[in-house]
């Protein structure tokens, strides 16, 4: 057994020009130029992009699902930021 | 505390039954967090296993046609083989581990990769019946509650119908050509046809897992609905091929509607469940040896990888 396993990272890839990049997965590396050749070994066999990141798993946070309810609550009662909170007439075009 | 735990599982099952999904940071019971280890990296250890017996013919293949499919298909099954590894990974058990579980015989793989590939026609059997029943099981698990899992199995399913029409393509291609290869198919069913309907797993009153499995809708369907559902359709493939069934007892029942089939023999599955089929030594070997005569190519990486990082923290320091 190794004594210092491969660290892990996740692999973004933007699937055409004009999209944004989309986790797809991850995958282990001894370092960022191998992560990048086995992303697209793994991840893009079939022209799945034309674009990748790779970046160590170590350095995202998270936020955690179980504080999910204040994290978002704030958003909640915020109707006013949706366009049909606003009561306009029918007959009104364009708007 | 255990009133909270309750009421957490209560929680839990109530999102399963709402139709969401349970994502590896969510609070999950300990059972499923167990059970879908041991079922992903069963899955995970059933990709890498499984490019050995087709890994067999690669060098053998009768035309660059079928050799540069074989080799895409094998590279794939390792593809298939690392989503998984890395779904089972979010559940908090390293890939090292999950590699020690299989070399030790703890973890299981799929059965139908401890019988061995002795002729062409094999490598045709194989992408027909066994990716066939796979993909059976695998789009029912694109819809399975683990997030990750779930994932995994959209992109495995896309890439799998190639696997299974390369396959049937070689079938074909041998039931139009002489007697001798007309044999040779008929020969590969006949070995592949049983070990390809075990794949389901046991009857769903042998079962131990699938209420469970069913109540956290991490299977949505029972072992001998799939088994069925498989067989239905893969009958009138073998008809279009010419080939005979091995099974004097399958017929069609017009009333149900699907086939009627004959008993399995569950001796020979259990046997080969227990490391007593034709090839299971030889796998776990393959595999042992794959792993640890690439340890020195692990650890020269790593070393390279940290000194390359000192190299340039001394450069900008």
């Amino acid at each position: 057994m190794s004594t210092k396993n491969w660290p892990l990272w996740e692999v973004f890839v933007r699937s055409k020009s004009g999209l944004e990049h989309r986790h797809v997965g991850s995958l282990h590396a001894a370092d960022a130029k191998m992560a990048m050749e086995n992303a697209r070994d793994v991840y893009t066999r079939r022209q799945e992009g034309v674009s990748i990141w790779v970046v160590p798993s170590s350095a995202i946070t998270a936020s955690n699902p179980a504080h999910s309810g204040e994290l978002f609550e704030p958003a909640q009662d915020k109707a006013y930021r949706h366009p049909t909170f606003y009561d306009l007439p029918n007959e009104l075009k364009h708007i | 505390m255990s009133l909270n735990i309750d009421r957490l599982e209560q929680e839990f099952q109530a999102k399963i039954d709402a139709g969401h999904n349970i994502e590896p940071k969510d609070w999950m019971p300990e059972k499923y967090r167990k059970t879908h280890i041991r079922q992903i990296s069963q899955h995970a250890h059933s990709e890498i296993v499984g490019m050995l017996p087709e890994g067999n013919w690669i060098t053998r293949a009768p035309s660059l046609r079928r050799k540069v499919a074989l080799l895409a298909k094998v590279q794939d099954e390792a593809g298939h083989g690392l989503y998984l590894y890395s779904a089972t990974e979010t559940l908090g058990i390293s890939r090292d581990e999950l590699f020690e579980q299989l070399h030790s015989g703890k973890a299981k793989y799929s059965s139908i990769f401890n019988y061995p590939t002795l002729s062409w026609a094999d490598i045709g059997a194989i992408g027909w019946l066994v990716d066939g029943a796979a993909i059976i099981n695998q789009v029912m698990l694109t819809r399975t509650s683990y997030g990750p899992y779930a994932r995994a199995m959209v992109r495995i399913c896309k890439e799998e119908s190639f696997h299974q029409r390369q396959g049937y393509e070689i079938m074909l291609t041998l039931c139009r050509g002489t007697q001798v290869q007309k044999d040779m198919a008929q020969d590969a069913l006949n070995r592949w046809w049983w070990p390809s309907l075990m794949m389901f797993g046991p009857r769903d009153a042998e079962s131990t897992h699938t209420e469970q499995s069913m109540k956290w809708k991490i299977k949505r369907k029972t072992n001998d609905e799939l088994r069925q559902q498989f067989i239905d359709i893969t009958v009138p493939q073998a008809e279009f091929l010419g080939l005979t069934v091995p099974d004097a007892d399958l017929k069609w029942n017009e009333e149900s509607g699907h086939y009627d089939f004959g008993e399995i023999d569950w001796d020979e599955f259990w046997q080969v469940v227990k490391g007593n089929g034709p090839c299971n030594k030889e796998r776990l070997d393959a595999r042992r040896s794959a792993y640890e005569n690439g340890a020195w190519v692990r650890e020269a990486a790593m070393a390279y990888a940290d000194k390359q990082e000192q190299k340039r923290l001394a450069e900008v320091g």
